[in-house]
């Protein structure tokens, strides 16, 4: 990947994370743990890869993203206020009454494909994207990011089942496999492994990205996903919960809890060191 | 009734979705492999790149249904009342309602006319549960004429629609050539002063019957069709309610949360008068004939008779 425009994502994906403390500190509720997990994937998708307009955000032939981990909304917020769709202050009443940013995605929100966030549901709702976007020979593609614990939901798989069998090739699900759900460890609660077997034996054709947080991993993962037709790709992404706050990495405390005033600094911090490293 | 000619309204929806599809050609159809029962096999053997059989997964179908809608068609889902209402029903709510989408829910085989099949397949709480979800519409045609209808006013009404259909053959009332299917409105059908019996879907030619019965013991029942539960058509209740001063509802469902209730919480706001609710007392259907079904639990003209004689105090 030219080093520029990934020394660009990497900055990106710092704002991003930037606005998840942002928006989970002020909404004193949300899901830091699991946005932060997704940064780097959303700022890949959103400044490198989808076809979006945030002067146009209805446009018929837009990429789509549906974030069936609804409840990682404040990295969706956070990547589409980055990208212009609205003004990143919104950010700071997320959760608030009357606000714009709702605690999980909603439809009504500029850049939002879809509402989501009762889990298993958001891919069901990419196919139906993918399936009109095949009927009326739409060039747009469709994305949708799954939690590993969500994919424990049996619709999941109803949904697995029917892309395959539709050919959805115009559909890429991208699992965020950072090992955690809110009980502890995925292979601890109810484990959904192998997972990446488990789609290929649903007829998707499978990647597996070894690190989520590599930006020339992120490319090379979605420029083989391009090259596949014929049927829906899924990518395994190996993610860190909490990346980019040290004490919230991989720890299961953070996957609901909001940072006080003390960890929202420190976290700020920690992403404005970052930040400044990438600019020097 | 012997020469009133009958058909079961699920056959009517397969037969207006084929019938509209050349009319909207944005419309397509979802099943989830019950197509040659919810009758949706008629159009898919017209139309079958516009058919999409989704297999025996229910909350998927509703959820491809919000994607599709939300992409600019117009999705029929259609499968039995009890998988529509029942089993999606969280998807329903999350995926379909809560964003408002333009999804189009065909369910048959609803109330306990199903039959044989047993208290599994017999839903009788599918209105209750679909008119609580806000932006829902909710429509129960009662013969072949209104259900043609509605599936076009379902098409021309931009939101969520919740059309519940029969399994069994219910006698033809309406004449095509004069019905009108206005959303949203009730239709007297027949004028009376002393008491009002509202009825719904299978229920509305009971209580037809049930009205011509009591006319001829000399009680004036007026009678009328409820094909919108939600929006509900206040106003003809409450003009009922006033003029008749009591209330009878008749409907192939739980009396818990379906019409009745609706007229109930209708009346109660605005015309406090007696309403007394005849469906599906609070228990579980079980196999049988459906017409021996519909007299065991009271679906019949002759208890719309002896209710009313009853309320009237006759």
């Amino acid at each position: 990947m030219d080093e520029t425009i990934k020394k660009q994502l990497q900055k990106t994906a710092v704002h991003i994370r930037m606005g998840v403390l942002t928006g989970t500190f002020h909404a004193k509720s949300g899901h830091p743990g699991g946005s932060l997990s997704i940064a780097d994937l959303l700022a890949y998708l959103y400044f490198a890869k989808m076809h979006v307009d945030p002067k146009a955000p209805d446009m018929d032939d837009r990429d789509r993203l549906v974030l069936s981990k609804g409840h990682t909304a404040p990295a969706l917020y956070a990547a589409l206020a980055e990208r212009g769709f609205f003004d990143k202050k919104e950010l700071e009443s997320l959760r608030h009454i009357g606000a714009l940013l709702q605690g999980h995605p909603c439809i009504h929100i500029p850049g939002v494909d879809m509402s989501s966030g009762s889990l298993g549901q958001g891919i069901s709702a990419a196919c139906g994207m993918a399936l009109a976007g095949k009927l009326d020979s739409k060039p747009y593609h469709v994305y949708t990011i799954l939690g590993d614990g969500e994919i424990e939901e049996g619709q999941v798989w109803e949904a697995a089942m029917f892309a395959a069998h539709y050919g959805l090739d115009n559909l890429t699900a991208i699992v965020d496999n950072n090992g955690l759900q809110i009980d502890g460890r995925i292979t601890e609660v109810c484990s959904p492994e192998p997972i990446d077997e488990k789609f290929r034996a649903f007829g998707w054709y499978v990647i597996v990205l070894e690190d989520a947080h590599d930006f020339d991993q992120i490319d090379a993962a979605f420029r083989e996903a391009e090259s596949v037709t014929g049927q829906p790709v899924a990518i395994i992404q190996k993610s860190i919960k909490g990346k980019g706050v040290s004490f919230m990495e991989d720890q299961v405390g953070w996957h609901g809890t909001a940072p006080n005033a003390e960890q929202y600094e420190q976290g700020m911090n920690e992403l404005r060191a970052a930040l400044a490293q990438l600019e020097a | 009734m012997a020469d009133v000619k009958k058909k079961a309204t699920r056959e009517s929806y397969g037969e207006a979705l084929t019938a509209l599809a050349e009319k909207y050609p944005e419309l397509v159809v979802l099943d989830a492999d019950l197509a040659a029962a919810t009758k949706t096999g008629i159009f898919k053997k017209a139309y079958p790149d516009r058919f999409f059989d989704c297999g025996i997964a229910e909350a998927n179908m509703m959820g491809v249904a919000a994607g599709l809608a939300a992409s600019g068609k117009i999705p029929f889902a259609s499968t039995f009342a009890m998988f529509a209402a029942g089993r999606a029903y969280e998807i329903v709510r999350n995926s379909i309602g809560y964003p408002g989408l333009n999804v189009k829910i065909g369910a048959t085989h609803a109330g306990i006319s199903v039959g044989e099949d047993g208290a599994t397949h017999q839903c009788n709480e599918d209105i209750a549960l679909m008119r609580t979800i806000p932006g829902m519409t909710v429509i129960v045609p009662a013969d072949d004429t209104e259900a043609r209808a509605a599936v076009e006013a379902a098409i021309q009404h931009q939101g969520p629609v919740y059309m519940r259909f029969g399994r069994l053959a219910a006698p033809i009332l309406n004449d095509p050539a004069t019905y009108k299917f206005e959303l949203g409105k009730g239709i007297t059908l027949r004028d009376g002063k002393d008491i009002t019996i509202v009825a719904t879907g299978l229920m509305v030619a009971e209580a037809v019957a049930a009205a011509e019965t009591l006319a001829s013991e000399g009680i004036d029942a007026r009678v009328i069709n409820i094909h919108t539960i939600k929006p509900l058509d206040d106003e003809l209740i409450l003009k009922a309610a006033k003029e008749t001063g009591r209330i009878v509802t008749v409907e192939e469902h739980s009396v818990i949360g379906g019409l009745g209730s609706a007229v109930a919480d209708c009346v109660t706001a605005g015309c406090p008068v007696p309403v007394t609710k005849i469906g599906v007392n609070d228990v579980f259907g079980h196999s049988g004939p459906a017409v021996d079904l519909l007299k065991e639990f009271g679906l019949s003209a002759e208890n719309i008779v002896a209710t009313v004689k009853r309320v009237l105090g006759k």
